[in-house]
């Protein structure tokens, strides 16, 4: 890690690159948050159009202009 | 510290993302809602003309939450959730970007993170398809219009990542400018073709609805997430090059530090 900074902070030293995150530690957060996020997306953009969780029309007419707007299909 | 950087852009990158947010709901409740609002009366028109069960039926079901809502706190709610929860992604995507793309600082590399996923996606599924305003699809066949759409969100995602890694690998050979030239066109030729094989919605539009109210309605959806995005870009990567910006200033020192135990 110290070294990757070291050689990139040799070759440019008026532009300071930044050193980059390990995949390890970026993995979990990105399956963890990115399962999260699609969870949402999947709310705001297909729920009670292709495919119901909950019964009902409520979340597709509560999200509805937006999910037109942002470009899902909707109806 | 690797994990507390990687939480610290996450947290900045849906704060990024709600900021853009707030701005695209904004761009969406002025210039969105008056073709949403055209395609309604549309639809209304036709069912009160044609007195067509299933319309008639769809038109019923609009009531279920009322227009002024729908366009206010109900737009709001999509168009927010969709900036935290693509700003949180993009942070991450940012994440493993920094430092890997070349001589990019965490600002330029925001940029750069925000136009990859405006392009991947939004752009180009939009292209092959495009938004459409209420009352114009077929309500049969929602499933398969859904199905298609995601599905070419996550070709070109992955179109995108397999072109920026391809550029990676091409730079030692061709050089940076003639790497990324090449990679580019690579992912817009794939693209085309995959364009070109996947089936078209041909029932997305209904025949007869103004094409004048479709064209506005579409370029506000573009104009929405062109907004989304480069609210995205530009405030992450303020935040992003304050939160890593320190520590590159600091890396000198903590070199040092370690020299002398080694030594
Ligand atoms: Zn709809």
């Amino acid at each position: 890690m110290a070294e990757a900074v070291v050689s990139a902070s040799v070759s440019t030293p008026s532009v300071p690159v930044p050193a980059a995150l390990p995949v390890r530690t970026v993995l979990p957060w990105a399956v963890f948050v990115g399962l999260l996020a699609l969870i949402a997306l999947y709310f705001v953009g297909a729920e009670q159009g292709a495919t119901s969780v909950f019964a009902g029309t409520d979340v597709h007419e509560w999200v509805h202009d937006g999910r037109h707007l942002l470009g899902f299909p909707c109806h | 510290m690797y994990a507390s950087t990687v939480r610290g852009l996450l947290v900045r990158g849906m704060l990024a993302g709600l900021i853009a947010g707030l701005l695209a709901f904004a761009v969406a409740y002025v210039v969105g809602e008056p073709p949403v609002d055209g395609s309604i009366a549309v639809e209304e028109a036709q069912a009160a003309h044609a007195g067509h069960g299933a319309v008639s039926e769809e038109a019923a079901e609009e009531e279920a939450v009322s227009r002024p809502v729908q366009s206010t706190a109900g737009l709001a709610t999509g168009v927010l959730v969709y900036g935290v929860a693509l700003g949180g992604i993009a942070s991450l995507a940012f994440s493993f970007a920094l430092g890997r793309l070349g001589r990019f600082s965490p600002r330029a590399t925001a940029a750069l993170t925000a136009a990859a996923a405006f392009t991947t996606v939004y752009l180009v599924p939009f292209l092959k398809y495009p938004a459409t305003p209420p009352a114009v699809g077929n309500p049969d066949t929602i499933g398969k219009r859904t199905t298609l759409f995601f599905l070419m969100i996550l070709l070109s995602v992955l179109l995108g990542i397999a072109a920026v890694i391809a550029g990676r690998r091409l730079a030692p050979r061709l050089g940076n400018w003639n790497a990324t030239l090449t990679a580019g066109a690579g992912f817009v030729a794939v693209v085309a073709v995959a364009c070109l094989f996947l089936p078209t919605n041909d029932d997305s539009v209904k025949a007869g609805f103004p094409a004048a109210l479709l064209w506005e309605f579409r370029i506000a959806s573009l104009a929405i997430q062109a907004v989304l995005w480069a609210v995205f870009g530009i405030v992450f990567g303020v935040l992003a090059q304050r939160l890593l910006a320190p520590r590159a200033a600091n890396t000198r020192p903590a070199v040092e530090q370690t020299a002398p135990a080694t030594g």
